[in-house]
């Protein structure tokens, strides 16, 4: 690796006032042909890139973004990571992501600040209670570390919240995954960046999808802002907008857009050392490192690319956590946005090969995609380079919306679909 | 975040609104002869435009009357509200 960071390329760069760092990845223009592109410079997106290159010996790879890479839903989520799903094929799909997660840094010799604070999910009533301790039971029959905790528990591992029974929704339970954690957003995207131009994949930002040119029923390339691509494998991860390139191809996805926003608070000394969630009431907090408040509200129920929610969703969500976390009540929030989600009727991504040869979707993600990040690049990455799934991926396919086989996860996203 | 003119209770607040997805998706009229890829499309398959799109609400916390709308989903802006059974606009 020509520029390696270490203690000594700290301390020497420290010299010349950190004003010759190398750049992390080049800009890079289009080449007439590549052997794969990559549509969507997100964290999934470039994950892809860099596991084509690196497992599959694909050197020829180019990654096109329509904005800066890493400035979508990869930086406007709640960087959230768990893979306490309730279904099999999930749990393998999630569980083949943490493990990833947890040699990441190392790995990509870049720090993503992947932090095992463990997450908590609460029980809120008795149809909670069951169906957390099913998943627990669920989760540890295929290895995935889960307990389940009473109200006590609770209150112990995270003594700020609120147990009393006279609230609302009384604490009555809850489920911790002591592995899970979070991770900085960014660097996740930067490092398999990085990683990836590396190893010679072309980077290609401000350059948006216009057209996909198809003879009969194979690709033979992206019509692009930046001109004409030719290349026989497209892989698609454009989160939000995967319906809109699949419009393109003349294909529909079984997906709808929609607007899942955040909020973060001014920062403060560390009072929350975990990951709360708890879908009954609808409000999920977790604290940076930089000290703020990072809360994670609901989507709008209408199909917007608009980048903005309601003001109610937000309002709801503050409701619920200031019921749950008194002490928060004098908090003063700092920002809050939007990102646009692309939610599937079973609350499962796809990862799949389509009617169309050399084109490839993995979106679907809706609410909960960051976390499945470096295993949903490895999958995909496989799926394109050999043209069939690997087999954590193989039930993930869009043929399932016809077979019926579905992966209903409504219960383990966090977010209520 | 977006004001609703309901063709039946007039302005409110689209928190008072449930959205009902897509519209002019007909329930298939002879459902037993339909074969799993059409019921796929029927029931999954969805266009989710980024632009001018036809949707079906229901004014769930006032009137609970469905209607349909034509609204611009990159920005929000509501083009046309028309009642339920009434032919789309040609555009």
């Amino acid at each position: 690796m020509s520029n390696k960071y270490s203690i000594f390329s700290l301390i020497k760069n420290a010299f010349s006032y950190h004003e010759n760092w190398q750049k992390a990845w080049k800009d890079a223009h289009p080449k007439k042909e590549y052997d794969v592109v990559i549509v969507g410079g997100g964290g999934h997106g470039l994950a892809t890139a860099y596991y084509l290159a690196k497992k599959h010996d694909i050197k020829n790879i180019a990654v096109v973004e329509k904005g800066w890479i890493g400035g979508g839903n990869t930086g406007r989520n709640t960087t959230i990571i768990r893979s306490n799903y309730l279904w099999d094929a999930s749990a393998g799909l999630y569980d083949h992501a943490l493990k990833i997660w947890e040699g990441l840094s190392q790995e990509l010799n870049y720090n993503v600040m992947f932090s095992q604070r463990g997450v908590m999910n609460l029980a809120h009533n008795l149809q909670d209670v069951r169906d957390l301790k099913r998943r627990t039971h669920a989760n540890r029959l295929n290895g995935i570390d889960a307990y389940y905790l009473s109200t006590e528990e609770v209150k112990k591992f995270c003594p700020i919240i609120n147990t009393s029974p006279n609230i609302r929704y009384p604490v009555l339970g809850g489920t911790l995954q002591k592995r899970a954690g979070t991770a900085r957003h960014d660097a996740v995207a930067w490092g398999y960046a990085r990683g990836a131009d590396e190893m010679g994949v072309d980077i290609i930002q401000n350059c948006e999808v216009k057209g996909i040119k198809r003879n009969g029923d194979k690709v033979e390339g992206l019509e692009t802002t930046k001109g004409f691509i030719a290349t026989k494998k497209v892989g698609v991860v454009a989160a939000g907008h995967s319906s809109v390139i699949a419009n393109m191809a003349g294909l529909k996805l079984p997906l709808e857009s929609k607007p899942l926003q955040a909020l973060v608070s001014e920062p403060v000394k560390p009072i929350i050392d975990t990951v709360v969630m708890s879908n009954a009431v609808h409000a999920y907090v977790s604290q940076s490192d930089k000290g703020e408040l990072v809360i994670g509200a609901g989507t709008d129920d209408y199909v917007s690319y608009s980048q903005k929610g309601s003001h109610q969703i937000v309002e709801g969500t503050l409701n619920a956590i200031l019921e749950l976390y008194p002490i928060f009540s004098r908090m003063r929030m700092l920002r809050q946005w939007g990102g646009i989600v692309d939610i599937c009727p079973d609350a499962s991504p796809i990862i799949s090969k389509t009617s169309i040869k050399g084109l490839y979707f993995n979106c679907g993600w809706g609410t909960g995609g960051f976390k499945a990040t470096p295993g949903s690049g490895d999958l995909f990455a496989h799926t394109v380079a050999n043209d069939e799934p690997h087999k954590l991926n193989a039930a993930f396919n869009l043929n399932r919306f016809v077979s019926g086989d579905l992966v209903d996860e409504h219960g383990a996203a966090a977010v209520a679909h | 975040m977006f004001i609703i003119n309901c063709p039946f209770c007039g302005e409110r607040d689209q928190s008072e609104f449930k959205a009902g997805g897509e519209a002019h998706i007909e329930r298939p009229k002879q459902p037993t002869e339909l074969s799993d890829d059409e019921w796929a499309e029927y029931l999954f398959m969805r266009k989710n435009i980024k632009g001018v799109q036809f949707e079906r609400w229901n004014h769930a916390h006032g009137c609970r009357k469905w209607f349909n709308m034509v609204r611009d989903t990159s920005n929000d802006e509501i083009k046309l509200i028309y009642k339920m059974g009434e032919n789309p606009p040609i555009e």
